[in-house]
């Protein structure tokens, strides 16, 4: 299920390349970002049962870090020059390597703070600072305000044309599989499992010597640096970056993709971002009402297959393939 | 020195008082059978020597140190295993994912756990809720080890099982007793069974210690007094 997952995520937009449909290579691009942001999201909601409603916050960051590094390199004008110089850059992996530092480090800092509460209480401290990272860059003029940035060219990876579409995905596709094993690794190891304990039964973690607190906020960190790094590919994609990417609907659609494809699933944000995607673009070109038909497959899933379409086609006892 | 001592140690569950004066104190190597009534304090001192309970007053030291201050993960990184009531193993965890998000380093390891528990290495990729009872309560004490605790506190370790695993289970204990010298506080409601293991005795009752001895000094008056058998 999930080779056949990313053979299908492959095979389309080389099937694209094929027939000359670019477009379709773009939304197969797009699957591949979301599928990165809800992998990062994953570690936090489905290993470590945090439901975070504030992981756009690190998914603009990154996005943020993309647009303010490339638009400085592009007018040729540093970000700083007092009291130590720092430049714009348009090299891709810098670029990444900014999105996820400065990602982690806002999940650093929300993470101490909301990780001492729990349940709705939790869900509510981090839907309020992605909301406030969000008011900031809407009222933030020096890099777009509202309107947002546009960046007019794409930003350069060595040896590749990142302007051609097929190219731009590879780098995705290739980062995807680099973050489900990273993924995979995490959840195999002793850190993984204890964190799936905390999840399971805090107080017994407690009594063999970890703390359920220090574990989520390693996760919690990870999950944003890995969502952060899909932010700066997702504006990287677009050539744009906005508030939009920091807004509370984005963080919904980013658990909306586990949910679809299966909440602690290793897998399950892969599949539900292209489910996404692929209703998107079919019923999204029917009707513009289409999230209406998205909630009743939302609700279908959590209703009827609560381990979402990896655990209704692979069952239950294979939870974290 | 003993390696964990309470002195006059209350404790309150909200505005409940629980335990209004318990002493107790185990020494390296000692197995000290914990016992009372349902109801007279022993799960709750097992929480107070846990930390997962604070105490309102007397001292709680362990290895020479006061831990009153301490939170309960840090009191287990000192070297206090605990087996729960009621076993509660990481229902979603296989049984050798279940040991090693517990294992810290020292002699207890995967291996040396199947040692002492055949079945586990039986049922090393099985989850652990797919277990019987007495697998589950053989990965709990596993569990426990693989934190390579200085002491060990089974809290009612074989209740609900059948004759057959109660009998492996001691069989176990008796055998970290004796191969290991590992310092070990077990509750049970088998005067039987913990007969076998244990060297000496402290009883509890209404939150009070009121008998401390020698387990081969207790007698008809007290097992019928204090314990009701």
């Amino acid at each position: 299920m999930n080779v056949t997952a990313l053979a299908v995520l492959l095979g389309v937009p080389l099937w694209a390349l094929a027939a000359d449909e670019p477009f379709i290579i773009t939304l197969a691009t797009r699957a591949a970002i979301f599928a990165l942001a809800g992998v990062g999201l994953n570690l936090a909601l489905g290993t470590g049962g945090l439901v975070s409603l504030g992981h756009a916050a690190f998914f603009g960051i990154g996005g943020y870090a993309m647009g303010i590094l490339a638009s400085h390199a592009q007018a040729f004008a540093p970000i700083m020059e007092a009291p130590f110089l720092i430049e714009g850059t348009k090299s891709m992996p810098m670029i990444w390597l900014v999105a996820m530092l400065s990602s982690a480090l806002a999940a650093l800092a929300i993470g101490a703070l909301s990780l001492r509460t729990s349940g709705v209480y939790f869900i509510m401290i981090t839907l309020a600072f992605g909301q406030m990272i969000y008011y900031f860059a809407i009222s933030w003029p020096a890099y777009g305000g509202e309107d947002g940035l546009s960046i007019y060219v794409r930003n350069e990876f060595p040896g590749l044309n990142t302007l051609v579409p097929m190219q731009f995905f590879g780098v995705c596709f290739v980062i995807l599989c680099l973050a489900l094993l990273l993924m995979n690794a995490i959840h195999k190891s002793a850190f993984g499992l204890a964190l799936s304990a905390a999840r399971q039964n805090e107080t017994r973690v407690l009594s063999v010597g970890m703390k359920p607190y220090n574990l989520r906020l390693v996760a919690f960190v990870i999950s944003g640096a890995v969502t952060g790094l899909a932010g700066a590919l997702f504006a990287d994609l677009n050539r744009f970056v906005s508030p939009t990417m920091l807004s509370w609907q984005m963080s919904g659609e980013i658990i909306i993709f586990i949910i679809i494809g299966g909440v602690g699933r290793l897998f399950g944000p892969v599949i539900g971002a292209m489910i996404f995607i692929l209703l998107e673009h079919t019923l999204g070109g029917l009707s513009e009402f289409w999230h209406v038909y998205l909630g009743a497959l939302l609700l279908g899933i959590v209703l009827f297959a609560k381990g979402g379409v990896i655990g209704a086609l692979a069952g239950r006892e294979k939870a974290h393939d | 020195m003993s390696l964990i001592e309470l002195k006059n140690v209350a404790a309150f569950y909200g505005p409940s008082q629980a335990l209004f004066d318990v002493s107790l104190s185990v020494d390296e190597g000692e197995v000290l059978a914990l016992m009372g009534r349902n109801g007279m304090g022993k799960t709750t001192t097992v929480k107070v020597m846990c930390r997962m309970l604070k105490n309102s007053a007397g001292t709680v030291q362990f290895v020479g140190q006061d831990i009153g201050g301490l939170p309960s993960y840090k009191a287990a990184r000192l070297g206090i295993g605990l087996v729960p009531e009621g076993r509660r193993c990481f229902a979603n965890l296989s049984v050798f994912e279940n040991l090693i998000a517990a294992a810290r380093k020292g002699a207890w390891d995967f291996t040396a756990v199947c040692q002492l528990f055949p079945r586990l290495e039986e049922r090393r990729d099985q989850s652990a809720s797919s277990l019987s009872g007495g697998e589950q309560q053989m990965l709990a004490i596993g569990r426990a080890l693989m934190t390579n605790p200085k002491l060990l506190i089974l809290d009612e370790a074989t209740e609900g099982l059948a004759p057959v695993i109660r009998h492996e289970i001691w069989e176990a204990v008796a055998k970290l007793k004796s191969e290991t010298g590992m310092a070990i506080i077990a509750i049970d409601k088998s005067l039987k069974e913990l007969g076998q293991v244990a060297d000496r005795a402290v009883i509890l009752e209404k939150g009070r210690t009121v008998w401390t001895g020698e387990f081969g000094d207790l007698g008809p008056e007290e097992t019928d007094r204090y314990l009701g058998v």
